[in-house]
């Protein structure tokens, strides 16, 4: 689905600065799985997830989805950020309906489609609701709805339950692989959290800052569905003392 | 709101207000303080109600150039600020130059402005719209950009044009802003109305005011202001009502 082939970064900062954001990237994704990025601050995964949804270009290297070179905004990605970032003056439904409308199509059409998206993320009845009356985690469900409404068969998400709390960041994770289950998308899935990236993804890729630079891709064998309790599996635990070493060995090397 | 808290939150200003009215009655009569320094609350009130039959047209005057001003801002300030935000090249070229016209004290250009517009109301109404309009520029512009760039990043991936982005978006994004501008600016607009009266004018409030203090009648100067005063509450209320009205998303600020 989406091939990486040799990707760098670079970029110039207000003061002239050259920052090498990637470095080397090269990456293979297939359809319909579910992949994690996970490093510390700086490794440049939020701006792989721009170069993919071609909202930047790449300096060096090509990017390919569904073999086709991606070189300006790509319209089959839905894209999930760290803030809901919801249109304070819309209604739960518009807000959903907010991504058909900005893609050109008639949202009339899409009104039931918006309505079983909420009802899969148990947001029925709040259709009419503004955002301000809705909890950060529901905030958060509805801008995964509006990704979802257009049918995109890639979701970009940008560590989307970073700002929630560490219990409905457990809920929403477990009810993300429920909706993945039911929707079969390809998901890139950037996080700050070993845990999190292990629990979700099919492979976990560990990078490391400055430049960011793949350290390793992991394969995660546990069976699905997934749930909380595999954190006390064994293999679990292999694979977190795997990623954790891999991002604290580049930050030696760092300094 | 419970109805005891209503009660604390009006009947405290009301209270004081009342008490400060008394202790300046109570006074001016036991100083014997003479009526043209400083004239008793009770003096204002009778005197502005001596004269009020005179004063409907000069408010509507006053009022009519208050709002052309206001008005004018609005229609300028916004449009000015989009081409700020969204033209790199014009914010170099116009930002200077508003913040240089903004630096000018108004009540020095009125004069001028009078002598090459002449009297009548459109010189006033190009004052209050001089004194209003930076307020409106600024704020507006300063939403505009306060648009979250996770939003613009959406609307781009989306293949959405910038002017759709910007109807969809920015725009509503920045009511708000646009809104406390609007409310600086209708009171800054009362202000330039009244400058403009005051340098050359033979109708509004400013013009009377003016001709009541060369006659020693500073009560009804005094009522004369009180009847501005509350002309500019009363336009502030209507601005934040319509504001309301066109965003009943925002939150009331009494939520607790």
């Amino acid at each position: 689905m989406i091939r990486l082939d040799r990707v760098a970064k670079t970029y110039r900062t207000r003061r002239g600065d050259l920052v090498h954001a990637l470095e080397d990237i090269s990456l293979e994704v297939g359809d319909t799985e579910f992949v994690t990025l996970v490093g510390a601050s700086g490794c440049g995964k939020s701006t792989l997830l721009k170069l993919v949804a071609g909202l930047t270009p790449a300096t060096r290297g090509s990017i390919r989805i569904r073999d086709i070179d991606v070189r300006e905004p790509f319209p089959d990605v839905g894209f999930v950020f760290q803030q809901p970032v919801l249109l304070p003056w819309r209604s739960v439904l518009d807000n959903v309906l907010f991504s058909v409308e900005m893609l050109g199509l008639e949202p009339r059409q899409y009104r039931k489609q918006a309505g079983d998206l909420l009802e899969l993320t148990g947001l029925a009845g709040f259709e009419t609701k503004y955002p301000r009356e809705l909890s950060g985690g529901m905030q958060q469900r509805v801008a995964i709805c509006r990704a979802l409404l257009p049918d995109p068969s890639l979701l970009l998400m940008d560590e989307p339950f970073g700002a929630l709390d560490a219990m409905t960041r457990e809920e929403m994770s477990l009810e993300l692989l429920r909706i993945w289950d039911e929707r079969r998308k390809t998901i890139l899935f950037v996080t700050h959290s070993i845990p999190e990236a292990i629990l979700l993804a099919d492979r976990v890729v560990v990078m490391t800052p400055r430049p960011g630079r793949i350290a390793r891709i992991l394969s995660v064998d546990l069976p699905r569905p997934r749930t909380m309790e595999l954190e006390f599996d064994p293999r679990f635990k292999a694979a977190s003392d795997t990623v954790r070493g891999l991002i604290f060995a580049g930050r030696g090397a760092a300094r | 709101m419970t109805g005891r808290r209503a009660l604390a939150e009006y009947a405290v200003p009301t209270v004081t207000l009342l008490g400060v009215l008394l202790v300046w009655e109570a006074a001016t009569r036991a100083l014997r303080v003479p009526n043209f320094i400083m004239p008793a609350p009770s003096a204002i009130l009778g005197e502005g109600w001596r004269w009020r039959h005179h004063f409907a047209g000069h408010i509507w005057v006053t009022l009519y150039e208050t709002l052309g001003g206001f008005a004018l801002s609005m229609v300028v300030g916004v449009p000015l600020a989009v081409l700020i935000v969204y033209s790199t090249a014009l914010r170099r070229a116009l930002y200077p130059l508003i913040v240089l016209m903004q630096s000018v004290p108004k009540i020095a250009i009125a004069p001028v402005l009078l002598l090459v517009l002449g009297h009548g109301e459109i010189p006033k109404v190009i004052v209050a719209f001089l004194v209003a309009f930076f307020p409106v520029v600024v704020d507006t512009a300063t939403g505009l950009a306060a648009t979250p760039p996770e939003l613009l990043d959406l609307s781009r991936s989306y293949r959405a044009s910038a002017f759709k982005t910007f109807l969809k978006v920015r725009l509503p994004m920045a009511m708000p802003f646009v809104f406390s501008g609007a409310k600086v600016a209708i009171t800054l607009s009362v202000i330039g109305a009244v400058v403009g009266e005051f340098v050359g004018s033979d109708q509004g409030l400013g013009y009377v005011i003016l001709s009541a203090t060369s006659y020693w009648k500073t009560e009804l100067a005094f009522s004369l202001m009180i009847l501005l005063s509350v002309m500019a509450i009363v336009l502030f209320g209507a601005v934040s009502l319509v504001e309301r009205l066109a965003c009943p998303w925002l939150a009331p600020a009494d939520e607790e």
